[in-house]
């Protein structure tokens, strides 16, 4: 059963975001949870946080950042195309309740997935502060939804393009160093974020949350691809995740297993890539 | 006597080259030759010994005579898959072991002549089924393996209207993720699928019970349901460098080369770590199939790694005989303790214990125990764990009173019905991981009491 992409724009250079109809899918997410798309015979299954879902309207937004083949071409689709396979809700929801005082992360397209927690904390009673940043201003996705879902907003740019001059992670230091009574943090973004955010937040004794996205296959927890180091102890981060106590979590084994198919990922895209330029010279 | 028929095979050097089909099946000669082999026993052992009591006398003799539309139409009336049971089939402890003709170790070759009438019958087309009169009945079947398709096509039959669920993108569950093309060609599984999809059983894809809806939600919307969702999750051994670069479950190693055919990269874009030298750790068919495969993938060695000894290995004989042919190396009486770290967090070798063999444990085979000091180091990049499987807990979020053990699996009753009152199940997710054949009986029996469920 296809499903039909019903809108896409480009959120940045680079980053897109697209809306696919998929109602069932779409009545049953939560934030937190995730896809995994498929978009024909060839190509392979790729988990993506979802970004925002409309049960009424029947559609689920991903948003994405063109990496390897599948999000280059995912990248070249347009309105009206379809996808061959798109399956979810997948993973636990977060673990959304009222604490107080919560501090939401995100970095580069890691913002994406952020943004329905922003929401969800929010209706759930709590004060919802919100650190994004990006390389630069121009790679800064979602600024105005996330001002408008926050109580509120810093931001963050590498180039000091945009706000703070620095890492996300020097605001949220900021913040806890204030005096600022935070119940939560949760960070979303690259591995290499998450990592140095838990790190940064582990002496303030403050209880961070981070989403993981390892290389999976199935998403139902049949292939323990995904398994990942938590607290010393192996978790399926399909199943048993994707969010995890930042402070247990083995990032380095993490980064490893992400970078396992390097090799083969470049030859795929360099094949992409010569196919794609081939047939603009035709 | 005439001799049992050898069945016709890639030669050994070729077939690890290629992920084509090992047997070759019968010819109409060897078929027709077998099946004059029958003696026709007034009171037929097999029937017994066949999880479906396929008619099998029956269909032999009209193999004799030649009629083979007649021999695959007695097949299908209890067997709704019979191009993969009479390849995947354990018949050698089934209906062959009763076979009067196994005292002298030449049992009628049963399941090479239930695949030669079902490739007959591919060959020349399958006649559409006639749909039956609709009950109006409704019935969800969860999982689209071997215990769905065999439950909803007997329900089909029936006059329900049968919706199937299956979480992945394509059907047949462990005959499409784990049972490799070499063995079960998948064009085969898409035939038998579709011949059931011709009853009028509506497929849906993508769809996974448990996330998108809740069992307790399926109950208020069907009639009744049938659980079919196997034993999906892999177990790990539990020992270090588990977690390293090539250390695969077999589900994963198996799943990516022929769910997502992973051998056909980069024509398809799913990789798999092809590996120099592969350890495969089980002695089942999965691991069978996991290290057959890896050789086809182009390793130098594979080797299985399996605690006990030869006879106690579980994998059909025949497969450990096509494994030998092919080269695979076994290590048996052997253990893995670590798996040993090399650069970057990947594989580099297995250490392990030789094992000797105790008392007979509580399954009956003796069990290993390790032998002190013996720990030696086996060169690997590949490690796949086949060590079993556990049901899938995942249907169980939002199935309120539904009881299982403490292994995870669903405790039924003679007929298949679980604690709930609509709701049957059968297969691996009642009882672990075992056969495609007696997940399609215990299907059969509980697709007649889902059948007179409907009709009280």
């Amino acid at each position: 059963m296809p499903y039909k992409i019903i809108e896409k724009t480009e959120l940045a250079p680079s980053v897109h975001l697209i809306k696919v109809k998929a109602p069932d899918v779409a009545k049953a997410a939560k934030a937190g949870q995730f896809i995994i798309l498929r978009i024909d015979e060839t190509s392979e299954r790729v988990p993506l946080t979802i970004a925002d879902f409309d049960a009424t309207e029947g559609y689920v937004t991903i948003i994405f950042q063109e990496m390897g083949k599948t999000t280059k071409q995912l990248a070249r689709m347009s309105f009206s195309d379809e996808l061959q396979d798109f399956v979810g809700p997948l993973g636990t929801p977060a673990d959304v309740r009222e604490l107080g005082t919560v501090i939401l992360v995100g970095g580069g397209v890691g913002i994406a997935p952020v943004y329905p927690q922003v929401k969800a904390y929010r209706e759930a009673g709590n004060r919802v502060i919100s650190v994004i940043g990006a390389r630069n201003e121009s790679l800064l996705i979602l600024e105005d939804e996330m001002r408008e879902a926050s109580d509120e907003l810093h931001v963050a740019t590498d180039d000091g393009s945009k706000g703070h001059h620095g890492f996300v992670t020097d605001v949220v230091k900021e913040i806890l160093d204030s005096g600022e009574d935070v119940a939560r943090i949760v960070v979303i973004g690259p591995p290499i974020l998450m990592k140095v955010a838990a790190g940064m937040t582990e002496p303030y004794g403050v209880e961070t949350i981070v989403s993981l996205n390892p290389i999976m296959i199935d998403g139902t927890g049949m292939c323990g691809g995904c398994r990942v180091s938590v607290g010393g102890e192996t978790k399926f981060a399909c199943v048993d995740g994707p969010e995890f106590d930042a402070h247990k979590v083995d990032f380095n084994l993490l980064m490893s297993r992400l970078a396992l198919y390097r090799d083969e990922e470049s030859k795929c895209l360099e094949d992409h890539d010569h196919k794609c330029t081939c047939r603009g010279e035709n | 006597m005439a001799e049992r028929q050898a069945m016709p095979l890639q030669n050994p050097e070729e077939r690890t080259q290629n992920f084509n089909e090992v047997a070759l099946g019968y010819t109409e000669e060897q078929a027709r030759a077998e099946a004059s082999r029958c003696i026709e026993c007034k009171v037929p052992g097999c029937v017994e010994g066949c999880p479906v009591n396929i008619d099998i006398p029956g269909f032999i003799a009209q193999i004799k005579e030649g009629d083979f539309d007649k021999a695959i139409d007695t097949i299908k009336l209890t067997n709704s898959l019979p191009a993969i049971c009479g390849r995947v089939c354990p018949q050698e402890v089934q209906c062959e072991q009763y076979c009067v003709l196994a005292k002298k170790k030449q049992p009628i070759a049963i399941g090479r002549l239930e695949r030669y009438c079902a490739d007959y019958e591919m060959g020349k087309g399958v006649n559409a089924p006639v749909k039956p009169d609709s009950t109006g009945r409704t019935v969800a079947v969860i999982g689209a393996g071997p215990a769905g398709l065999t439950a909803a096509a007997d329900l089909a039959k029936a006059g329900h209207s049968v919706t199937i669920f299956e979480s992945l993108h394509d059907t047949g569950g462990v005959l499409t993720y784990g049972i490799p093309e070499f063995r079960l060609p998948k064009a085969i599984v898409r035939a038998e699928v579709d011949y059931i999809k011709q009853l009028g059983v509506d497929v849906k894809v993508d769809y996974v019970i448990g996330k998108i809806k809740t069992l307790d939600e399926l109950r208020e919307e069907f009639d009744a349901v049938f659980l079919g969702t196997g034993a999906g999750l892999p177990k790990f051994m539990g020992i270090e460098g588990e977690n390293l670069n090539g250390v695969y479950s077999a589900n994963e190693f198996l799943t990516r080369v022929n769910l997502m055919k992973a051998y056909q990269f980069p024509d398809y874009d799913t990789p798999v770590k092809r590996g120099r030298k592969v350890i495969v750790v089980g002695g089942g068919n999965v691991a069978m199939d996991a290290a057959r495969s890896a050789l086809r993938l182009g390793a130098d060695e594979v080797s299985i790694v399996y605690r006990r000894g030869e006879e106690e290995l579980p994998a059909r004989k025949e497969e450990v005989g096509n494994a030998k042919e092919e080269g695979i190396v076994f290590s048996l009486l052997a253990n893995p303790v670590r798996i040993l770290e090399g650069e970057n967090m990947t594989v580099n070798g297995v250490e392990c214990i030789k094992m000797e063999l105790g008392e007979p444990d509580g399954s009956g085979r003796r069990s290993p125990i390790p032998v002190e000091g013996s720990e030696h180091v086996l060169d690997a990049d590949v490690v796949i764990i086949a060590i079993g499987t556990s049901p899938n807990p995942m249907i169980f979020s939002g199935s309120s009173g539904l009881e299982t053990n403490s292994r995870g699996t669903i405790i039924v009753d003679e007929n298949g019905k679980t604690s709930l009152d609509n709701v049957y199940a059968g297969g691996d997710a009642v009882t672990g991981a075992a056969t495609v054949i007696s997940a399609m009986g215990a299907a059969k029996i509980a697709a007649k009491a889902i059948d007179e469920y409907l009709k009280a």
